[in-house]
C-alpha cells in the first residue's frame, strides 16, 4: 500500500504544554482514518499542523513521500492536494451555494485570473455533479446562510471535493447532526474515499465504528493505540481512558 | 433568480438616473450650488472606494481621510506652483524658506498629477502589506488606520514650511490656465467630477461583478475558508486597499480646485469617520448606496448648517444611530427589502388566484 501522509516524531507545545507529544503514524492512500480520543488529546492540534495552521517545534509531516507539509503556507497546501474542513461549518454565507463552489473550483487563484477569467464549462459541469452528490443541486441559487446546519457541512465538504484533493481533513463533520444526517454524511464519506484519502476527527463512536478503516487513539498528545475498530475496542487501555466513559457520545 | 436580477439591475439604473440628474442640474441651480454639488460628487467618489473595502471586503478603515488628503495635497501643490508663476509659494516665504524644497520641485510639471494616484496607492501598499501580512484584522486594523490619520495630521501641521501648516494650501488662482473664479471653469470642473464619478463607479462595478468581487465577499464572510480554498487573502486585501486609497486620492484632487482649500482638518479622524457614516447611511456593499449616502448626507449638512449651524452634529449622530438600529443595510437595503416584499406579495397573490378555481 502507498503511504500518502507520514507523521514523524511530531512535537507541538504551547508555552511548555505538550499538545502533541512525539506522534508517529502513517496513513495509506484511500483510507478513512479516524483520530479519536478524549478532549484535549491533541486531535485538532494535529489537524492544524497537517494543514499548516500551526508550526510544530519538532518533527516532520511528509505528504506523498517527498513534500514536507511544514514548508508550505496554508493557502499553498490546497495546490499540492490537502484540504481542510473546520469544526464549525465555515461557508461564505452571503454568497449563493453555486458561488461558494465557483470560488473553490478555480485552479488559478491569482488576482488577475480572478479579475479577468470566468470559470469554464467543464468546471461548471463539475460543480453540478458534486452538488448533486451532496444533494444541494436544487439549492444552488440559494444563499448559503439559508441552508440548514447539515447542509452547510455538506456544502463545505462539496467545496473540498471540487478541488480535486488527495487528502481531506475533516474536523467533527457530524457534530450537531441527527442520526439521519449522520448516516448520509457517512455514505458521503465512503463515496469520497473512492477518490481520495480522508482523515476524520470525531467523537461519535457509532459513526467511527461504521465508517473507519483505521483508528488512531490519541491521549494526552501521544498515540495510545492504532488499528482497526475491533482492535482498539478491545484494548483495555483505550477502554480505560476513552471508551469506558461512553465514548463521549454526548460531547 | 428573477428576484436577484431584478434587485441587481436597479443599482445601475439608479446610478444612471443620478448621473442624468447631475448632468441636468446646471439648468436649475445657481453656479454656487453647482460648485457645492461638485464637492459632494468628490465625496461620492471617495465613498465608493470606502464601500469597496468596507462594504465588500469587510475591512473598516477609519483613516481614509489620509488618502483623500494626499490626493488633495498633490493637486494643491500643483495649483499652488501654477499660482506662484515660478516664484516661491506665499506661505513658504512667510516661513522663511528661500528655495523651493525638493519634494515640491516635481509638481511644476503636469505629469506630477499622477502622484494623485501614486502616493496614496504606495502608502496603502506599504501599510497594507505590513498589516494584512501579519494578519492584523478587524478592530485592530481600524485602530491602526485611525493612528495613521492622526500621524499625518500632526505631520502636516508640524511641517508648516512645506505643507502650509494648519491653514493648508489655499489661494489658488488658475487650473491649466483657466481662472478658478470664472463660472465657466466651475462648470468644467463640475462636469469633470461627474466624468470621474462614472469612471470610478464603472471600475468598482467591474471588480464586484467579476469573480474577484465574490472572493472579496468571501474574505468578509470567512477569511480562513478563503485561505484553505487556496487563495492568499493578503494579496486580495492589499489590492482592495490600494484601489480604495487611489480612489480616495482622485476624490481629493477633484475636491481641491472646487473648494479652493485643503488643510489637515480634512484628513483627521473625525472626517474619516464621517466618510464611513455616509456609506453606512446609504447602504454598504452596494456601491450605489455610497453615492446616494455621500450626496444626501452632505446635501442635508449644507442645508441644515446654513439655517441651524449648531444642530448639525447632533443630527448626524442621531441619523447614524437610527440607521444602525433600524436599517442596518442603509437606505438601499430598506428599498431592496420593500421591493422584494412587494415582489413576493405580488407572487403570492398570483398563486392564490391560480389556486382559487380548484378550491371551488
Amino acid at each position: 500500500m502507498n503511504t500518502i501522509l507520514e507523521i514523524k516524531d511530531l512535537i507541538i507545545s504551547f508555552d511548555g504544554f505538550y499538545a502533541v507529544n512525539n506522534v508517529n503514524t502513517k496513513i495509506n492512500k484511500g483510507e478513512i482514518r479516524f483520530f479519536i480520543g478524549p478532549n484535549g488529546a491533541g486531535k485538532t492540534t494535529l489537524l492544524d499542523a497537517i494543514c499548516g495552521r500551526i508550526k510544530p517545534q519538532h518533527g516532520s509531516i511528509i505528504f506523498n513521500n517527498n513534500k514536507n507539509v511544514l514548508h508550505y503556507a496554508e493557502h499553498e497546501l490546497v495546490n499540492i492536494g490537502i484540504g481542510r474542513k473546520f469544526q464549525v461549518p465555515s461557508v461564505f454565507t452571503s454568497l449563493s451555494v453555486y458561488e461558494n463552489m465557483e470560488i473553490s473550483v478555480v485552479k488559478n487563484r491569482g488576482i488577475f485570473s480572478a479579475i479577468f477569467n470566468n470559470i469554464t464549462k467543464s468546471q461548471r459541469e463539475k460543480i453540478n455533479t458534486i452538488l448533486e452528490l451532496v444533494d444541494l443541486f436544487d439549492y444552488r441559487y440559494r444563499k448559503a446562510s439559508e441552508l440548514s446546519h447539515g447542509q452547510k457541512q455538506w456544502l463545505e465538504i462539496a467545496m473540498l471535493l471540487v478541488q480535486d484533493l488527495q487528502l481531506i481533513l475533516l474536523d467533527e463533520p457530524v457534530a450537531g447532526m441527527g442520526r439521519k444526517e449522520t448516516t448520509k454524511t457517512g455514505e458521503l464519506l465512503q463515496k469520497i474515499a473512492a477518490h481520495c484519502t480522508v482523515i476524520v476527527v470525531e467523537h461519535d463512536m457509532q459513526f467511527v465504528r461504521e465508517y473507519a478503516s483505521m483508528v488512531t487513539v490519541l491521549h494526552e498528545g501521544a498515540v495510545l493505540d492504532e488499528g482497526s475498530v475491533n482492535h482498539i475496542q478491545n484494548n483495555p487501555k483505550v477502554i480505560d481512558v476513552y471508551l469506558g466513559r461512553g465514548g463521549e457520545n454526548c460531547a | 433568480m428573477f428576484v436577484k436580477k431584478f434587485i441587481k439591475a436597479p443599482a445601475n439604473w439608479t446610478f444612471l438616473i443620478i448621473i442624468l440628474s447631475l448632468l441636468a442640474a446646471p439648468l436649475f441651480l445657481s453656479v454656487f450650488r453647482i460648485n457645492l454639488l461638485g464637492k459632494f460628487i468628490s465625496y461620492a467618489i471617495l465613498a465608493i472606494g470606502i464601500d469597496l473595502i468596507w462594504g465588500y471586503t469587510g475591512i473598516l478603515s477609519l483613516g481614509h481621510g489620509v488618502f483623500f488628503g494626499l490626493g488633495a495635497y498633490a493637486m494643491g501643490m500643483y495649483l499652488k506652483l501654477e499660482a506662484a508663476h515660478g516664484k516661491l509659494p506665499d506661505f513658504m516665504s512667510w516661513s522663511g524658506l528661500e528655495h523651493l524644497p525638493a519634494i515640491w520641485a516635481p509638481f511644476s510639471n503636469p505629469l506630477s498629477l499622477l502622484f494623485i494616484i501614486i502616493i496614496p496607492a504606495l502608502l496603502a501598499a506599504v501599510i497594507g502589506y505590513l498589516t494584512f501580512k501579519n494578519r492584523i484584522r478587524g478592530v485592530y486594523f481600524s485602530i491602526l488606520s485611525q493612528a495613521l490619520s492622526l500621524i499625518f495630521v500632526v505631520l502636516f501641521i508640524g511641517q508648516q514650511a512645506y505643507t502650509g501648516g494648519t491653514n493648508g494650501l489655499t489661494s489658488f488662482q488658475t487650473i491649466f490656465g483657466l481662472s478658478l473664479a470664472a463660472d465657466n471653469t466651475k462648470y468644467i470642473l463640475y462636469y469633470a467630477s461627474i466624468l470621474f464619478l462614472i469612471l470610478v463607479y464603472t471600475y468598482c462595478r467591474f471588480i464586484v461583478n467579476h469573480r474577484i468581487g465574490k472572493i472579496l465577499i468571501a474574505i468578509r464572510d470567512g477569511e480562513n475558508r478563503v485561505r484553505f480554498s487556496g487563495y492568499n487573502p493578503t494579496i486580495y486585501k492589499i489590492f482592495v486597499y490600494i484601489s480604495s486609497a487611489a480612489i480616495a486620492g482622485i476624490a481629493g484632487a477633484i475636491f481641491v480646485p472646487q473648494v479652493g482649500i485643503i488643510s489637515p482638518a480634512e484628513m483627521g479622524i473625525v472626517p474619516s469617520i464621517e466618510m464611513v457614516i455616509w456609506v453606512a447611511i446609504g447602504g454598504r456593499g452596494t456601491l450605489i448606496g455610497a453615492v446616494i449616502g455621500a450626496i444626501l448626507v452632505n446635501g442635508l449638512k449644507s442645508g441644515i448648517s446654513e439655517s441651524f449651524p449648531e444642530i448639525w452634529s447632533y443630527f448626524l449622530g442621531l441619523t447614524f444611530i437610527v440607521v444602525v438600529i433600524f436599517m442596518p443595510e442603509g437606505l438601499v437595503g430598506l428599498v431592496k427589502k420593500y421591493a422584494s416584499h412587494l415582489f413576493t406579495w405580488h407572487n403570492k397573490k398570483e398563486k392564490i388566484i391560480q389556486k382559487a378555481p380548484s378550491i371551488n
